[in-house]
């Protein structure tokens, strides 16, 4: 298992946002995270990638126990995440905000970047590399030179995959990835992210739109009030009893 | 023991002005979601207002007091109007310098206009008075008085009327359904006229017992940034409790340790909170 | 070519900076110059915190003032000898806004604002009350930079190629800062620090870098303007100094490289020009920070970057359409 979780809890003021939740992520799949809003999602990735600190429970990412670990050292083991909303930095091209991403994998201080030494020059051309290379994964590379304010949408969601790309994770964390984009790009989206998985990368992805995650996830893991009420395939969850009824007092539908 | 009730009285009076102008600050913060930093020369504006009314005009004191609450009420709006209403909301960094640039500009203009000279406000309540055994100064009273008056009056506006409801829905973030039909515009502005009225009736009550001059207000709003850091930004309650907390503690402070570092204890009193909390007393929230 | 066209600007500037003495042997302008510089480096300072990695410090004036008075203090009154206390004046402000950086910088946004606005009220207090400083009386007597090898330090002259030769330091390490992997880091942090959290970058480390670095400017520039002016007092720790650096800095750029420099000289240059409003000049220059935080967020060289980069992209499309024949408009945003 790539990674395990192990009876989750984590309250705000006595309130459970996420509880008593064990789960595994295997390596090479696509996992997606369902729920209606407001079931502690978002909360359950912060807590993997360290934002939060988890009540109660442990989280293992291979054999490491990162329960409570710093974000920055759980991304620099090898998860690597995108938020609902980018985070770019709009005045500057695509591909100065793709070069930050590789930053943990470089060593070069104050001393380094004043004296300009042979290993701010190394690792200097090793980020460029990296983040022509992750550009170059998402098709992007004939926009490195745009900068993010005039892109659209969809390509701001495919930069920001490319950055967390270019931190060489194992893991991706991808918190709705097609918000905000149309069907069409949707399925590029979910293209990019078999892609990934063909490169060895595991995905797991918290998604709304239902016809992408049935089509694309192996795995499907359902939370509602914070519980994981349901597991299993794409075909078995949308037989589930329990996630109808979840998804119906939520007042949407599963449908394929 | 006469010397520590005196002591009470003086953190009263001291504390009523703070709670003043920290009520102004705390209600814009939940505008701006920053604090203000020409809010303290908004303070110091209204003092030289209600002089300048006083000496020049030739006005009661009671007038002075309410011609410098209307005038600055209507600076702070026009404040609001011309620069923040322009600046997002949502980076905190433009507002905070555009706010110190306004700073500037009106301690600069108070130097210009009425001179860098300290000046005395005479008022027709400098005589003392016996009270249960204290010596006190009419002044002194009136402060007090004059400052719980207004807490009560904004307490009732708040509470008794939808605009005052929708200002306290505002100051305390609350988004979402209750904000539904409100005009924002609206709320914000008369939320800067209530701060900058607080503000200059603050200074005009505290101006007799202090002096009057260009940065007066530096020190006030600094305090005034330290009671609501104590306690809670954009709450009220906290506000006006923090200030006398604030009051008291430098009221006896001077007395009991040194008079010489009075000033210092807001500051070690915020540097110790935040080193302890670094996001404030009251965080709300995650993380 | 137009790189080339950029490197003969600034050898062009660089040889009039240092000509300048000669071509125009006015004391006058030559004062004016020198603090030219010296400011400039305490703005560097504040930008590499501000500008770089965007938490607005209002300590800095602190930092000045601590470099200021390390360096008047242990010259006249601990007898070390000029350029070590020169050096240990700068130690000192690092090592002591390291330990406020890390309580400091746990902070954020507003809190760190007020709570450096604290911290610097609190070195002026402590430097206005204490014995050691010589309080309101401020410190007098601090003596000339002591000679390196053959170079006296005693001319109006030798000051301004003293601070010139400083000045050229700080800007060519903000340089290299910049262009660097480290600079970028600072930049990703100021852009959003959550973001950078989970590309593995430790905020609260590089903060603390930056931090440490703009109050080590600041105090180079702290102690430059004392072994100057060679008297001071504890209003160059006042709050209003802190945010005479800031202006410098938002009227030029705020996180730009040139910016500290040419919104130093301008806004000096206008106050010498102003002088008939004095101490009134807030009244021209608070409502210019408000007009360019409005317009020109980013200054007079922010502003002008925008407009390069605006035409470069007009030149890209009118190239675009051309090799199209300029059948199609290939601007769709």
């Amino acid at each position: 298992m790539l990674l395990t979780i192990d009876r989750l809890t984590k309250k705000f003021g006595g309130l459970a946002a996420v509880q008593d939740v064990s789960a595994n992520i295997e390596q090479g799949k696509i996992t997606a995270i369902i729920g209606p809003n407001g079931a502690g999602k978002s909360t359950f990735f912060n807590l993997i990638s360290g934002f939060h600190q988890p009540t109660t429970g442990q989280i293992k990412f291979l054999g490491h126990d990162i329960s409570t670990m710093r974000a920055d050292r759980v991304a620099r083991l090898g998860v690597g995440r995108t938020f609902q909303t980018t985070h770019l930095f709009e005045q500057a091209t695509i591909l100065e905000n793709v070069l930050i991403g590789h930053r943990l994998r470089t060593k070069s201080g104050l001393f380094d970047a004043i004296f300009r030494t042979k290993r701010e020059k190394e690792e200097e051309k090793r980020c460029l590399e990296k983040a022509e290379e992750a550009l170059d994964f998402v098709e992007l590379s004939s926009l490195a030179y745009e900068s993010v304010a005039q892109i659209t949408q969809e390509q701001q969601k495919r930069v920001a995959f490319a950055l967390a790309l270019a931190t060489d994770p194992t893991l991706i964390l991808l918190d709705e990835p097609a918000a905000g984009v149309n069907p069409d790009e949707t399925d590029g989206l979910a293209e990019l992210m078999k892609k990934m998985v063909k490169h060895g990368k595991t995905v797991c992805l918290i998604e709304h739109k239902m016809p992408m995650v049935m089509s694309l996830a192996d795995h499907v893991m359902v939370l509602n009030h914070g519980q994981l009420i349901a597991e299993g395939t794409p075909k078995e969850i949308q037989g589930n009893e329990r996630v109808i009824e979840a998804y119906l007092g939520g007042n949407s539908h599963v449908s394929a | 023991m006469e010397l520590f009730f005196q002591q009470i009285l003086n953190g009263l009076t001291v504390g009523s002005v703070y709670s003043l102008v920290a009520l102004g600050l705390t209600l814009v913060f939940g505008i701006l979601h920053v604090p203000n930093f020409a809010h303290g020369a908004l303070y110091m504006v209204g003092a030289y207002i209600a002089l300048t009314v006083m000496t020049a005009l030739g006005v009661h004191y009671w007038i002075g007091l309410l011609i410098a609450v209307l005038i600055v009420a209507l600076l702070s709006v026009v404040m609001e109007r011309l620069v923040f209403s322009r600046l997002d909301s949502k980076d905190p960094l433009p507002i905070m310098i555009a706010s110190i640039g306004i700073l500037f500009f009106l301690e600069s203009f108070a130097q210009y206009m009425w001179g860098s000279q300290y000046q005395r406000m005479v008022t027709p309540y400098g005589d003392t008075i016996q009270l249960f055994g204290l010596t006190v100064t009419m002044q002194r009273l009136l402060v007090i008085v004059a400052a719980v008056f207004l807490m009560v009056l904004l307490h009732l506006f708040l509470t008794r009327t939808m605009t005052g409801a929708a200002i306290v829905a505002m100051s305390q973030s609350r988004n979402g359904a209750f904000l539904v039909g409100i005009n924002a515009t609206r709320v914000s502005m008369l939320t800067f006229a209530i701060a900058g009225g607080l503000a200059a009736a603050a200074a005009t009550l505290a101006a007799p017992i202090n002096l009057v001059f260009p940065s007066m207000g530096n020190l006030v709003i600094m305090k005034a940034f330290v009671i609501i850091i104590i306690g809670g930004m954009g709450s009220i309650p906290g506000a006006i409790i923090g200030g006398y907390i604030l009051g008291m503690a430098e009221s006896l402070g001077a007395t009991y340790i040194s008079g010489d570092y009075k000033d210092l204890i807001a500051f070690v009193l915020l540097v110790l909170i935040l080193t302890m909390k670094p996001n404030g007393l009251f965080a709300k929230g995650v993380r | 070519m137009k790189r080339s066209k950029k490197t003969y600007l600034l050898l062009a500037l660089l040889l009039i900076a240092i000509l300048f003495p000669i071509l125009m042997p006015n004391q006058y302008y030559l004062q004016i110059l020198i603090l030219v510089f010296i400011w400039t480096i305490a703005v560097y300072g504040l930008n590499t915190i501000t500008g770089l990695t965007g938490q607005l410090s209002l300590a800095h004036a602190g930092f000045f003032a601590i470099g200021a008075y390390g360096l008047g203090l242990l010259t006249t009154k601990g007898g070390v000898p000029f350029w070590l206390a020169f050096v240990l004046a700068i130690a000192l402000t690092v090592f002591i806004s390291f330990f406020i950086g890390l309580i400091a910088l746990r902070t954020k946004s507003h809190f760190f604002a007020i709570y450096t606005m604290s911290v610097g009220f609190l070195i002026y207090l402590l430097i206005y009350k204490s014995d050691l400083t010589g309080g309101v009386r401020g410190l007098i007597g601090i003596p000339n930079p002591a000679p390196i090898g053959p170079l006296t330090f005693e001319s109006i002259t030798s000051y301004y190629y003293l601070m010139l030769f400083f000045l050229l330091l700080t800007i060519f390490f903000m340089y290299r800062l910049f262009h660097s992997l480290l600079g970028k880091t600072f930049v990703a942090i100021r852009n959003s620090e959550e973001l950078a959290e989970t590309l593995g970058i430790s905020v609260m480390r590089n903060k603390l870098l930056a931090f440490v670095i703009s109050a080590g400017l600041a105090a180079l520039a702290g102690a430059l303007y004392a072994s100057y002016v060679r008297f001071i007092g504890p209003q160059m720790a006042d709050i209003h100094v802190a945010f005479e650096i800031l202006l410098y800095l938002l009227v030029g750029g705020i996180g730009t490289l040139a910016g500290p420099l040419i919104g130093t000289f301008i806004v000096v240059l206008l106050t010498q020009m102003l002088q008939f409003l004095e101490e009134f000049r807030m009244l021209v220059f608070g409502p210019i920070v408000v007009l360019l935080i409005l317009f020109y967020p980013r200054g007079i060289v922010g502003g002008y970057l925008m407009w390069r980069a605006k035409r470069a992209k007009k030149k890209q499309i009118l190239q675009a359409q051309h090799a199209k024949g300029g059948k199609e408009h290939a601007v769709n945003d």
